[in-house]
């Protein structure tokens, strides 16, 4: 196989398919009609962003509300840019912080001779790095604990008729509850349930990481279902035929039909999950992306607008690359590429 | 510009911090005082972005919780609710909260849990804010009320013809306030039963408060009181700063009064723990006193120092709204309608009169509006009041930690009130009645509306 080959495979396993043009180019491949194909993949993505991009600096200064005009794209880059600016300076306080803290031994241990100096941890407030961070940690805790559950109850369902006709009604009246609903529920059960001496995780960290799993798992658990329900039943015969151990017959027949199938599920599921999850936030006051955007609501100052535009931006940019992500791996088990696009 | 402001707040505490130190070992010598040994150094507060959560955020910024060798973070908060419900299952060691919600929580009003309290955080600093539409109605009604510089205080009778009219439609006229124990709520049903209008009552099957009101109250969080006025679905709201100031800036409603102006240095935030936390944690409990103490006193001691504080608040972790909203209010003048700016010295007290003292009168003042609107059902004699107060405000740790400052130089002793916790009887109320706490009964016995 030729390099460029490779590469353009890579390229389309990735997602990256804008860039195989290039590659075709670059080895000289049928100049004109790649050129052709690169305006297609590049060029009229960028000019659409770029007419987006002009109409909202135009209409933008022509909105006034009560906490004043609009931002255009530049106040919501400069916003951007001082919140990058604000986490480097809560760096550099945390750092000094810490070198401080040997003053504060010093002076500790002269307080109180014979007592053993606790270090103290930084306590500034978390920045929006620290914000998009949490979230992150968060849905994909949440994304882990639903597919745990989700798959194999899936793989039952849709190996087993009766199995299914018996979690089929939880399924149906579970799927549609907005993550909305869930949450106080969530919340009061962990406050009651969750109790350890010294909690290795936070409180707020399990509740909507739990609230993530229960809104998330459906979109996998169904289409486990239906991928195990798909199998091909002469495959399932031959391996009564064949007396194949339980084990065995999962690994070899039903895995890597249902494969692609689970697959599209988990994408999905990720995709609610981050969506469910900037709501929780919002709304328990957990740390993440969400609070971030409630408290500058609550702000109101003249800067509320901008930043959370940067928030919108920051959320549709992480969302879009896990949902990349999900795409690669899809691609990479599945049989069929050019289908699962 | 804000990352230079801290780097100079950052110098001037490293010189506090040298100084705090010389004052330490010079003073341990003479007086035994000096930080305590704290049980927990790490702790989490919650508050609510309002600016009198002032107290909280000097004594870290300045550095008082670092002289007591505690590391303290700072959280905000969605709402009253969230914050006690964090309070209660300790996923915060404690917060800003509003006077009535350790009393409500220890009698059992909507939670039920132990939470005291032995520092009161301000006085005044609330105002009743109502809708342009509103205002202007108000106006054409009161000839008096026209023009750039209204008489005030402005009564709820100038906005009682209104409340009817809004009745009779079918359509009662509805007012936001920030929770059911708070002091908005209470302030805000005194404003209007002062002018003959019904707030509504709390049964034992009404739990919103509104069994035969005029006008209904529901909660809102302070933040989105002026969004929830401007979208339409409420008239008028109170709050404390800088909601208020926030409506003049935004044009969208005017502060028709203050609730100085409905009781004169009337008792406003506390900082409250739940009584276990205390016990488990005394020396941790009183070093966070001893810190929050000296930076009330701060805030007080000069308008450059409330400046400075201004600058810290506005602060997006903070109370994050434009400073210029906030040092409307916290540096000594109030706006009503727009431009008409007055000078209110009183507006937010934050250490002078005694403001950080927790009285049990002020506990008993609450209690008897609990009372007087139904959220406390049947009589209680004299004696429960007086009890409820002592179990829920506990000056004899406040004190403990005061005189620990003034032994370490840094507190005048003046300004440790000598009291058995009552204050005098008070009659500086917009309808004139006088309120004497050892009396509760009595005192309930005086309103026109409400259960007696």
């Amino acid at each position: 196989m030729k390099i460029s080959d490779r590469l353009i495979s890579l390229f389309q396993t990735i997602g990256l398919t804008p860039l195989m043009p290039v590659v075709r180019l670059c080895v000289g491949e049928d100049p004109r009609e790649q050129l052709a194909q690169l305006g297609r993949m590049i060029g009229l993505p960028l000019l659409g962003f770029g007419l987006f991009l002009v109409a909202w600096a135009v209409t933008a200064a022509n909105v006034k509300t009560s906490i004043g005009t609009v931002p255009g794209p530049v106040q919501v880059w400069q916003q951007a840019v001082g919140l990058v600016r604000e986490h480097q300076a809560e760096r550099q306080r945390e750092r000094e912080f810490y070198a401080r803290q040997i003053e504060l031994k010093a002076r500790y241990e002269k307080a109180f001779p014979g007592k053993v100096w606790q270090p103290r941890r930084y306590s500034g407030a978390p920045t929006y790095l620290d914000q998009i961070e949490t979230s992150l940690e968060t849905v994909f805790a949440g994304f882990v604990l639903a597919s745990l559950i989700a798959v194999p109850v899936g793989i039952l369902c849709g190996l087993s008729r009766n199995f299914y006709n018996a979690v089929n009604p939880f399924v149906q009246i579970f799927r549609p509850v907005s993550p909305l609903a869930w949450l106080p529920i969530v919340m009061i059960m962990v406050s009651a349930l969750y109790t350890p001496k010294n909690p290795w995780l936070a409180k707020s960290f399990v509740s909507s990481a739990i609230t993530v799993a229960l809104c998330s798992l459906w979109p996998t658990l169904i289409n486990t279902a239906i991928g195990v329900g798909a199998i091909d039943s002469d495959h399932i015969n031959v391996a009564r035929v064949l007396r194949l151990p339980w084990g065995v017959r999962l690994r070899k027949i039903v895995l890597p039909t249902a494969l692609p199938y689970i697959f599209t599920g988990l994408r999905l599921s990720l995709g609610v999950g981050w969506m469910v999850l900037i709501a929780a936030e919002m709304l328990a006051q957990n740390p993440g992306l969400g609070k971030f955007v409630w408290d500058m609501f609550q702000n109101g100052s003249s800067q509320t607008l901008a930043l959370i535009m940067v928030a919108v931006f920051t959320i549709g940019i992480i969302g879009f690359a896990l949902d990349r992500l999900m795409l690669v791996l899809q691609q990479l088990v599945s049989y069929d590429r050019a289908a699962m696009r | 510009m804000s990352a230079n402001a801290f780097t100079s707040l950052q110098r001037c505490s490293a010189r506090l911090f040298v100084g705090v130190a010389l004052i330490f070992f010079g003073v341990r010598l003479a007086a035994q005082a000096g930080p305590l040994a704290v049980e927990k150094p790490q702790l989490k507060f919650g508050f609510i972005k309002l600016t009198d959560c002032a107290p909280l955020v000097i004594a870290k910024e300045n550095g008082y919780f670092d002289d007591e060798f505690l590391s303290v973070t700072l959280e905000a908060q969605a709402n009253w609710k969230i914050l006690l419900d964090r309070v209660i299952n300790g996923e915060l060691d404690g917060a800003h909260m509003l006077a009535g919600q350790p009393i409500g929580a220890t009698i059992g009003i909507g939670t039920r849990a132990k939470i005291i309290t032995s520092f009161s955080m301000d006085l005044n600093g609330n105002g009743i804010t109502v809708s342009n539409a509103i205002w202007k109605e108000m106006q054409s009604l009161n000839p008096a009320l026209e023009g750039p510089h209204p008489p005030h205080p402005i009564k709820a009778d100038a906005l009682k013809p209104i409340v009817d009219r809004y009745k009779a439609a079918g359509t009662p006229m509805r007012m936001g306030m920030v929770f059911p124990v708070s002091t908005h709520n209470y302030y805000l049903r005194y404003w209007l039963a002062a002018g003959g209008i019904s707030p509504g009552f709390y049964t034992g099957g009404d739990t919103t408060g509104t069994t035969n009101a005029d006008v209904l109250l529901s909660v809102t969080p302070p933040p989105q009181m002026p969004a929830t006025l401007e979208q339409g679905t409420i008239q008028g709201y109170c709050v404390g700063e800088p909601w208020n100031q926030q409506a003049v800036f935004k044009g969208i409603g005017v502060p028709v009064i203050t609730d100085y102006e409905i009781w004169k240095n009337n008792p406003e935030k506390v900082f409250g723990v739940t009584e276990e936390w205390a016990k488990k944690y005394p020396n941790t409990y009183l070093a966070v006193l001893k810190a929050l103490i000296r930076a009330a006193i701060w805030l007080d001691a000069s308008p450059e120092n409330r400046r400075k504080a201004v600058e810290i608040l506005s602060r997006p972790e903070y109370v994050g709204a434009d400073a210029a909203v906030i040092a409307n209010s916290m540096t000594g003048t109030f706006e009503y309608a727009k431009g008409d700016k007055r000078a209110m010295p009183d507006f937010n007290v934050f250490f002078r009169y005694h403001a950080t003292y927790p009285y049990y009168s002020d506990c008993i003042w609450f209690l008897t509006q609990m009372r007087r609107w139904g959220q406390i059902s049947g009589d209680k004699p004299d004696r429960w009041y007086i009890d409820v107060a002592k179990q829920v405000y506990r000056p004899d740790l406040y004190r403990q930690a005061a005189r620990l400052l003034v032994a370490e130089g840094k507190m005048n002793p003046k300004d440790l009130p000598d009291t058995d916790g009552f204050k005098p009887a008070d009659d500086n109320f917009i309808d004139g009645v006088t309120y004497d706490g050892r009396h509760p009964n009595s005192y309930l016995q005086e309103f026109k509306i409400g259960l007696k």
